[in-house]
């Protein structure tokens, strides 16, 4: 089986779905000739040709609303933003849109697109590159919010998200791109929309997480000793696997969240508001937030300090034991 | 070195008219229309028809029986004029002002009262027919409008789309987006706009410097072309060339239809506020449907019991789609939450339960307060 | 004293600060000469004239682009967004710029805008009119986020927010913009931001709401009181900054529960509530927070919307849970 990095599975899901399913399209800013900033559309141009590797003009909401346009006239466009920061001058053709058009038209109509951005810190980018903007999608009804954490889920996840008949909004954890290869399979898989993945198996504490911080929430389990921590990976933030995280909190009875994202109102709010909701008389602790802080992401000399690392998680696994 | 430059602003687009607000219109222009009487009588009729609807939906929200309402009064001619050029394969992006559209496309007066009536039913487009729902945000419905002809050129179909907007609407920045991707891939799209010289309050002038919005197209690299918009012959001839190029591989063209709104922006709106009494004498005097009309009576193919006859079953028309909307059975609240993903979620799931359990307590519906 | 609804507060905040302080302009769209589609913003345009009472075009991204820059060169826009539903085109704006300029720039610049939207349903608006989309807002670092819930505090609070050096998403409830009158002084006064009120003393439950969420939470009070269930409503006012010691305070005293918003549940503000409920007065919880919301689907047009939006009956059960518990 090859190896690959998740880029590599990316486009290797890309190609996959090209191949297979004649209506399947990319586009967007250097999608097309140049195989994206990131590489992930590597060589779709060269086997697909400028129609359905789409370099479009510089323009995010004109990407995604035209990408609406599209998939309401039969074609599964796969939209890239370029980075995370330059989702917000799409916004409205998310939610106004692409999130209610099924809704809106009483199912005459939906909307099968993907919207696949490169998302969160720790590449040491410029301003607007580094953001992680799940909480606006997971709020917004008429949405699914994926993030990957493995080369292996990356391409089962895309092909998944591909063949969603909802709009998918796909986050890529840049970070990880390049960070490690995995056994990948090669054609046709999937990793179904919804599920979480058990990581790790424990009984004394559940950590929760999504993207990069899945590493670095393991990295905080092998450096604890003595302690058994579940560690799920959500993969999937909307709809939330809460039957996963529920069963793994009843038998712990304590939680630790970590997210990149700014704390306040955010995705490690809901969870929190949702344990508490079910479980409260299983808790054992309140549930801790390990986040990034109510700040923006510093720039590159300080994300550092930002970003929560294992020293963080380990801090906030100490805590809700030690209540 | 410098070069010698003029500014022929005046002319950089061309501007329309077949037919004046006095009934006339140039033979030939006409001949060149390719239409025929029957013709004629139909626009004549789905104008009429259209203001009915109008007259009667503004008289229903007066009476708390429609909600907030957008008129049209005044925009006939824009609208059935372009729509009378589209085929059944075109796809139409309305705004939410294109009542006249919406009908001669095909959705019936009964599902616009529905809209209108705040039920989600009113956007339920029926099958098969290629409409888009009405779209409240302004221009965001001009890049679906680019996307689906977009696509359609990409499948290799012989359709084109076509989007309605208003005069504020050149002012976003979608329209701008959705402009320039059609140019940049000379998609088989029209951009309609219907200058009502005003959005809500704020006059054309206010919206833009520009001495057309028309002339906007030269910049993303295609036609423009400005019509008389209370002219239905113009309207049609525009429309249908336009479409005609698309389809033909020729790419966009933007089209400013230029109107008047002689009404209120919605009926939450008060036009006498913002607006000279002359001004709007002025655009009374320049009627769509009344130079119709005299065109007809002129060349002697409309008579005194014709207009009576076709104001009769106008009216008939529309009283029997109000009935139908008045008798609309209750709404199941399932409709809140049903159509939000192919299937439903859990959380939803429990949403519904929630109210129904709750509704259930006070004997089914809201307890009054 | 006279007596005012929330329009006419605003109005009268909006003149008074015009007043006292020339950089204060006004603009959006039809804020001029139709002196705002709510009429907020009436005969501002004839008092101040077309330069401080701007018609902008139609452009939510160019009304808050623009006040953006303004605001750095001196002056204090208060920018109308016309519904609730139009912010999105305004969000790249205003997460990308106006929340981030002071922190960019290490303070050498900084953002006095304040956007002003009117928010929420219950009016039989048509679609993308009755949007309640506080916690985009909640969530983005550097912007404060305040909702009045009655005229009075509608006008110390945007006095106050026009003041403040920070920009301001100053959200009306347009169903109370004129349900009630209340006193109201002339000229001069702020309602802090920051600051939650307790709109009604009780001991039993917490009730947390905001915007035209409390007279429901005061209606369901008083129908507890007559059960002898004392119910303390909590006004927020002002969701960003939050005033976290009002409300642990009061959750320290009752241990018990419920947050009530219009805005779609999940990821809402009520989440944030929960959370730091659970962060900072976890053992004194008697029963799990119960959150009564606005269900995670669009608000329904006027036919259905009266049972998407949380009602007294709704919170009473609500209520009635986190007490059996």
């Amino acid at each position: 089986m090859p190896q690959m990095t998740l880029v590599q599975a990316i486009n290797d899901a890309l190609k996959t779905e090209m191949r297979r399913d004649p209506t399947v399209i990319v586009m967007g800013e250097d999608v097309g000739v140049n195989g994206g900033v990131f590489r992930a559309t590597e060589g779709l141009y060269q086997e697909f040709g400028p129609d359905r590797a789409i370099d479009t003009p510089l323009a995010e909401s004109g990407i995604v609303g035209t990408a609406i346009g599209m998939a309401i006239n039969g074609l599964k466009p796969v939209a890239e933003i370029q980075f995370d920061g330059f989702m917000a001058p799409a916004f409205d053709q998310i939610i106004s849109h692409a999130a209610r058009i099924r809704w809106r038209s009483r199912g005459r109509f939906h909307v099968p697109i993907v919207i696949r951005v490169p998302y969160g810190g720790g590449i040491r980018a410029l301003e607007h590159h580094s953001e992680a903007p799940e909480a606006y999608y997971v709020h917004t009804p008429g949405l699914k919010v994926v993030i990957p954490s493995n080369p292996y889920d990356a391409k089962g996840l895309l092909i998944s998200a591909i063949r969603d008949p909802d709009p998918v909004i796909f986050f890529e954890p840049k970070r990880l791109y390049r960070a490690f290869r995995q056994e990948v399979p090669e054609g046709d898989y999937t990793v179904p929309i919804g599920k979480a993945s058990l990581v790790r198996e424990g009984t004394d504490v559940t950590v929760i997480t999504w993207g990069a911080m899945v590493r670095v929430c393991l990295q905080a389990i092998e450096q604890l000793e003595g302690i058994s921590v579940e560690l799920i990976d959500l993969r999937t933030l909307k709809p939330l696997d809460i039957e996963t995280v529920l069963t793994s909190v009843a038998k712990t009875g304590r939680a630790v969240i970590v997210q990149e994202a700014p704390r306040t109102c955010s995705l490690a709010s809901e969870l929190i508001a949702l344990i508490n909701e079910r479980l409260l008389l299983q808790l054992q602790a309140p549930v801790v937030r390990v986040t990034g802080y109510d700040t923006h992401i510093p720039y590159l000399t300080m994300e550092q300090y930002y970003l929560p690392d294992a020293g963080r998680v380990k801090k906030g696994i100490e805590k809700v034991l030690s209540f | 070195m410098a070069a010698k430059v003029t500014l022929q602003r005046e002319s950089l687009v061309p501007f329309i008219q077949i037919l004046g607000p006095d009934g006339m219109a140039n033979p030939n222009d006409v001949v060149e229309l390719g239409l025929k009487p029957h013709d004629f009588k139909a626009l004549y009729r789905w104008m009429v028809l259209a203001r009915t609807f109008d007259e009667r939906a503004l008289a229903l929200q007066r009476q708390g029986r429609l909600g907030t309402y957008a008129p049209l009064l005044g925009q006939e001619a824009a609208q059935v004029g372009s729509a009378y050029a589209l085929k059944p394969e075109d796809w139409v992006f309305p705004s939410y002002r294109e009542h006249a559209v919406l009908a001669m496309r095909g959705q019936s007066w009964l599902q616009l009262f529905t809209y209108w009536g705040g039920n989600e039913e009113g956007n339920r487009i029926p099958e098969g027919m290629r409409n888009f729902m009405i779209c409240v945000p302004i221009a965001t419905q001009i890049l679906h409008a680019t996307g689906a002809a977009w696509a359609a050129k990409l499948k290799g179909e012989k359709s084109c789309a076509i989007v309605y907007f208003g005069d504020g609407a050149t002012s976003e920045g979608d329209f701008h987006e959705g402009l320039n991707f059609a140019g940049v891939f000379k998609v088989p799209v029209v951009f309609f706009c219907q200058n009502n010289q005003y959005a809500i309050s704020v006059p054309r002038t206010r919206q833009t410097a520009s001495e057309t919005l028309a002339q906007k197209a030269l910049a993303y690299g295609f036609e423009g072309v400005q019509v008389d918009g209370n002219d239905v012959f113009a309207v049609y001839k525009v429309t249908r060339d336009a479409l005609e190029k698309a389809r033909a591989g020729g790419g966009p063209t933007l089209i400013e239809a230029v109107t008047y709104r002689l009404t209120h922006h919605t009926t939450a709106d008060d036009w006498t506020r913002y607006r000279p009494a002359e001004e709007v004498e002025m655009w009374k005097q320049k009627d769509p449907i009344k130079r119709l009309r005299l065109y007809l009576e002129k060349q002697g193919l409309w008579s005194e019991q014709d207009e009576a006859k076709l104001l009769e079953e106008a009216k008939a028309e529309i009283a029997q789609a109000v009935a139908q909307y008045e008798a609309l059975p209750k709404r199941d609240v399932e409709d809140i939450f049903k159509y939000m993903y192919a299937e439903m979620p859990w959380n939803l799931k429990e949403q519904l339960q929630e109210l129904k359990d709750y509704l259930a307590e006070h004997g089914g519906d809201l307890p009054h307060e | 004293m006279p007596q005012l609804n929330i329009v006419q507060a605003i109005n009268d905040a909006l003149r008074t600060e015009m007043r006292r302080d020339p950089t204060v302009v006004v603009m959006g769209e039809d804020v001029g000469v139709n002196g705002g589609v709510f009429r907020v913003t009436e005969n501002l345009y004839k008092e101040f004239g077309p330069d401080r009472s701007i018609d902008t075009p139609l452009s939510e991204a160019g009304i808050v682009g623009t006040a953006i820059g303004m605001a750095i060169n001196g002056l204090k826009p208060v920018a109308e967004i016309q519904f609730d539903g139009f912010l999105p085109p305004a969000f790249d704006q205003i997460i990308s710029h106006a929340a981030r300029i002071c922190w960019r720039s290490r303070g050498r610049f900084h953002v006095p805008i304040v956007i002003r939207a009117p928010y929420g349903g219950g009016i039989r608006a048509p679609e993308y009119h009755s949007e309640s989309p506080e916690a985009y807002y909640a969530h983005t670092p550097g912007l404060k986020v305040v909702i009045p819930s009655n005229p009075y505090d509608a006008k110390g609070l945007l006095i106050a927010a026009i003041r403040d050096p920070d920009p301001v998403i100053y959200l009306e409830p347009k169903r109370l913009y004129r349900a009630f009158r209340a006193e109201v002084p002339e000229g001069d006064y702020i309602v802090p931001i920051g600051k939650a009120r307790i709109a009604h003393e009780g001991s039993h439950v917490t009730l947390i709401a905001w915007g035209a969420m409390i007279p429901v939470a005061l209606g369901a009070a008083e129908k507890m009181a007559a059960q002898n269930v004392s119910v303390e409503v909590i006004d927020l006012r002002t969701i960003v900054p939050l005033d976290v010691e009002t409300v642990i305070e009061s959750v320290k005293k009752t241990g018990r529960v419920v947050i009530l918003h219009e805005a779609p549940r999940t990821c809402g503000f009520g989440a944030e509530l929960a959370a730091l409920v659970n962060d900072k007065a976890f053992e004194y919880l008697q029963a799990p927070i119960v959150r009564v919301t606005g269900f995670d689907t669009f608000i329904p047009q006027a036919r259905l919307e009266d049972y998407y939006l949380p009602d007294v009956g709704r919170c009473l059960k609500g209520i009635e849970k986190v007490l059996s518990y």
